[in-house]
């Protein structure tokens, strides 16, 4: 140890005594670099994605503006592309989508929310520990299933509860609308209720101790400081229901535009109608084939200034509490 | 400080062990501080006010004999516009125990992290001057940070076992650098090395993290010098344990020295009395609302805390600041 | 402090305004509590208290009896069509009795491997990019990780327009084949996974990074030995989700061609296909009512598949959770 390394001023000399390593890289890592040029390839798929739903949603919607004017499109009542002597005025069939999405969230927000407030405030733990991933199961039902139900069940079952509506056909954009409900109520219970939970635990101690009590607690305290959080999750729903497709198709219908707002009816959506015209093969390059792609595109308009408000709530919710 | 009232009492008991330690391993500087003349100042640059140099600062020593690991020349670190510590110029000998003290936010761990380029993985950290090992810049363009750490180990404030068995943790660091004979021979070896082995030896293939803290941070040592650095830092590795499982830990610093260069960061004062050689010690200066760390003095440790030179050191190790 | 800068890797929120919500919703919270210090608690008040909380749990009570309903219908009304032909019969327009999802069952194999397949590399490989790799002081990082928030709201639909575009015809051109429909719902479920993974990445302590790295490994290293296998079970669970999502998907495989009446068995290149989901669909249109039982059976197959595949994953998730 006392042996001297005067000579340690030149890193070469490092051999002398224990040789010392070098501290330049034995050899540049090229496998590194390709690993990280994959998997930002990975995360640069999505960006590709992106623009090619929006190639693949423009071309079309040129082309069909070619020959149908915006004006005509985003004013007109008429909707029947697929005759002859086709109408293309959207609003009945954008009227039939928020009719449904109005409902949907009618059905979903209470019942969401009540069970939110009671799994994050009220429920003990044990009674938690087995409803909330329950919850998240039930999230998983697939909407074909949630359609038929519709279409077989939850149909009849209107006509024998309300029968003074106006019954007629086997559809209804009412029922649609209670389906598509019961479809997002698990995406509103869980998380609204994730955010009452991220709340600091401080924030109820606090109230407690001044002599509160529980209901004062849920909804002058936690409800109010999840505020945002419990917003992004009605307009997370509000995007999914405005996108929904099978559960529309089957129980309200692939056809028949109409502006009529009769709930008991009947009535196309955007989504059933680009589901409904497209199966399969159609000619491309006609105009009903890019009316598909018109109305594709406001959908994905529409969706996206909801998705854009929600991504901007959870952000902000975040900031505040984790 | 909470540990701070007690310096002053203890500081004598400290010292006497701290030399024992030192003495089989290293009998010269500690015991001869004193005597001696000025000789090694001749390659050195004064041009620093903090430029300190212990020996030379009592007259000169035998400084020749104890060679440079590092060499700090008006080190600063900078996190973005916000310098965290500034303008240090000292050196780190070999085979010692080198503890850094201070206040709180003096910038010591940032310091350490800039030992063996940890602090590269903050994007807004930026360092000036020159980090000098063993007469390389340890900062110039040919040094790859990567090769750095593995000749200059890190121990962490709160002990980091992988998720993973005792046998994979300490074998992890051999295994990056493409070791794979007689794997079993270094980890039983680094094991030992870090005074775990015989409580661990029944039960290698257990996760790390179902050690005691003690354990786990001894098994972090041990995953550290399994890769034989020459060099092992340690950011307050005692300070998420209790006082025995921390002896434990600072009889095993002291043993490593005989193989190892160690730097230590410290809040606990009789800690740095007890283990190292050298010691030292940073404060803060306030300027602008921006706190920034500064070099206040380093000397042997025998000499910070008996006899300091500065008053601002005096005071701290008598508990009589911050 | 020094805890401090080893979080400063991956903390870089605006701290400021952090505090100033905080406290205005402490205050909120304060003043909330104290109107009920000083109003007189009266009997009154504790009657809502219990009417609140009997509402609440109606709510939940509401949820959970009408998604159950949904089981419980499928199981009474699909019961007398789960036998063998179910499952083991090609699609017939005739004879209803002797019909069954075989070919479409087979289908979804299919398309579903693929979507494994893609969804797999590619999901994680995204999420350790933006994780571990990306600087977030870098716009087009910023860009991506917006992008992918919003193609998760994407409505399926619109996956199936791109499909048709560019996997059916156009770039792809492989026409109305199973390969396309996994394709398409790849793209269509990657988001979810990516998020799912980013989280179950961002849950693994930056102190197990700062040890690895510390000990000379590289960053990749690090990722793959130490982050990635702590992560892997959420990462699982997302992946998992993420399958289970395409498994019921249907609207999208309307537009790049799942086919009705697929007689014969599929192959993944070539040929037409159909997917479970989508010849329910199909039966569930057809006007005879024997038909109609047969799309529940189905729907009951799915279900029953379904809730296993997300039990296990929520389970697995739940398992995992807190490890550190």
């Amino acid at each position: 140890m006392t042996a001297s390394q005067r000579g340690s001023v030149s890193p070469e000399a490092g051999a002398e005594e224990t040789p010392r390593r070098p501290l330049g890289a034995a050899r540049p890592r090229h496998g590194e670099k390709v690993v990280k040029g994959f998997l930002a390839l990975c995360a640069a798929l999505s960006v590709g994605v992106t623009i090619a739903i929006v190639v693949s949603l423009l071309t079309p919607t040129i082309g069909f503006f070619r020959e149908v004017s915006v004006v005509e499109f985003l004013t007109g009542t008429q909707w029947s592309p697929g005759f002859a002597r086709g109408e293309f005025g959207v609003l009945p069939i954008v009227v039939g989508t928020l009719t449904v999405v109005v409902i949907a969230l009618l059905v979903a927000i209470p019942i969401g929310l009540l069970s939110a407030i009671y799994l994050a405030e009220y429920a003990p733990r044990r009674v938690r520990a087995v409803i909330k991933p329950a919850l998240e199961v039930l999230e998983g039902i697939p909407t074909v299933a949630i359609g038929l139900f519709g279409l077989f069940l939850l149909r009849p079952l209107a006509e024998q509860i309300f029968p003074f509506m106006n019954w007629r056909g086997d559809f209804s954009i009412g029922v649609a609308g209670v389906a598509v409900g019961l479809l997002i109520v698990p995406l509103i219970a869980s998380v609204s209720e994730d955010a009452m939970r991220s709340v600091p635990g401080g924030l109820r101690e606090g109230a407690y101790a001044l002599g509160a009590n529980k209901m004062r607690v849920s909804l002058r305290v936690v409800f109010p400081a999840a505020i945002s959080g419990i917003v992004a999750a009605v307009v997370l729903a509000m995007s999914r229901a405005i996108g929904e497709t099978m559960i529309v198709l089957l129980v309200a219908g692939a056809g028949n535009p109409n502006l009529s707002f009769d709930l008991a009816r009947g009535a196309q959506t955007m989504t059933a109608y680009i589901g409904g015209t497209a199966t399969g093969d159609i000619a491309t390059g006609t105009t009903v084939y890019n009316t598909i792609f018109a109305v594709g595109s406001l959908l994905f308009l529409m969706t996206l200034v909801v998705n854009l408000f929600a991504i901007r709530l959870v952000r902000r919710f975040r900031e505040v509490y984790e | 400080m909470t540990t701070d009232k007690d310096a002053p009492i203890s500081g004598e008991m400290p010292r006497n062990e701290g030399t024992d330690a030192t003495a089989p391993a290293d009998p010269g500087p500690d015991a001869d501080g004193g005597p001696g003349t000025g000789g090694a100042a001749g390659t050195e640059n004064l041009d620093s006010p903090l430029h300190l140099r212990p020996a030379e600062l009592r007259g000169g020593g035998e400084v020749e004999h104890r060679d440079k690991v590092f060499e700090l020349r008006k080190v600063s670190v900078s996190y973005g516009s916000h310098r965290a510590v500034g303008d240090v110029s000292m050196d780190v000998f070999q085979r010692n125990i080198t503890a850094l003290i201070g206040p709180s936010g003096c910038g010591k761990s940032t310091l350490l992290r800039c030992l063996n380029r940890m602090n590269d993985l903050v994007p807004s950290a930026r360092v000036d001057g020159e980090v000098i090992y063993h007469g390389e810049n340890l900062y110039g363009p040919r040094v790859d940070p990567v090769q750095v750490r593995k000749v200059i180990g890190m121990v962490f404030q709160k002990p980091n076992p992988f998720p993973k068995s005792i046998y994979d943790n300490v074998a992890f660091g051999p295994r990056t650098m493409g070791i794979k004979q007689n794997m079993d021979d270094i980890v039983e070896e680094a094991l030992r090395g870090a005074a775990l082995w015989d409580e661990v030896k029944d039960k290698l293939t257990s996760n790390g993290l179902s050690l005691s803290g003690g354990q786990q941070q001894r098994l972090c040592i041990a995953r550290a010098i399994a890769v034989k650095p020459e060099v092992v830092l340690m950011d307050e590795p005692c300070s998420a344990l209790d006082p025995i499982a921390t002896l434990k830990i600072e009889d095993l610093i002291r043993q490593l020295k005989d193989e190892y260069t160690i730097v230590i960061v410290t809040h606990n004062m009789q800690q740095a009395a007890r283990v190292s050689d050298m010691t030292a010690f940073f404060s803060v200066r306030t300027s602008e609302g921006k706190r920034t760390g500064e070099l206040v003095e380093y000397d042997d440790t025998e000499k910070i805390f008996s006899t300091p030179a500065d008053r601002r050191t005096e005071d701290y190790i008598s508990g009589r600041f911050g | 402090m020094t805890t401090g800068e080893t979080q400063k890797i991956r903390e870089d929120r605006p701290r400021e305004r952090r505090t100033t919500e905080r406290t205005r919703l402490a205050v909120a919270g304060a003043r909330a509590a104290g109107q009920g210090l000083y109003t007189p608690r009266s009997a009154k008040h504790r009657v809502t208290n219990t009417l609140f909380s009997a509402v609440l749990f109606l709510g939940l009570g509401t949820a959970l009896v009408a998604l159950t309903a949904i089981i419980g219908w499928a199981l009474v009304e699909g019961w007398p069509r789960l036998d063998a032909n179910l499952f083991l019969a090609g699609p017939s327009t005739i004879n209803p009795e002797e019909a069954g999802f075989r070919t479409a069952i087979i289908g979804t194999v299919y398309v579903i491997g693929g979507v494994i397949a893609l969804i797999v590399p590619l999901g994680v490989g995204a999420a350790i990019y933006l994780e571990e790799f990306a600087d977030r002081e870098r716009w087009y990082n910023r860009f991506i990780e917006l992008n992918i928030q919003n193609l998760a709201g994407v409505p399926s639909i619109v996956f199936g327009i791109l499909g048709l575009a560019f996997i059916v015809r156009g770039l792809g051109n492989f026409g109305f084949v199973a390969a396309a429909g996994s394709m398409t719902l790849a793209l269509l479920v990657l988001p979810t996974v990516i998020l799912a993974s980013r989280e179950a990445i961002r849950a693994v302590p930056s102190s197990v990074r700062n040890g690895s790295l510390a000990l000379g490994a590289t960053l990749w290293q690090t990722v793959w030995r130490n982050v990635l296998p702590a992560a892997a079970p959420g990462i699982l669970t997302g992946v998992i989700l993420g399958v289970a999502r395409a498994i019921g998907e249907a609207a999208p495989l309307l537009l790049v061609g799942a086919v009705t009446f697929v007689v014969y068995d599929p192959s993944f290149f070539e040929g037409g296909y159909s997917v479970l989901p989508v010849q329910i669909y199909n039966y569930a249109k057809r006007p005879q009512e024997e038909f109609h039982v047969m799309a529940i059976a189905g729907v009951l197959v799915m279900l029953v598949v379904l809730m296993l595949i997300n039990s296990f994953a929520i389970w697995l998730r739940n398992r995992y959770e807190k490890k550190w």
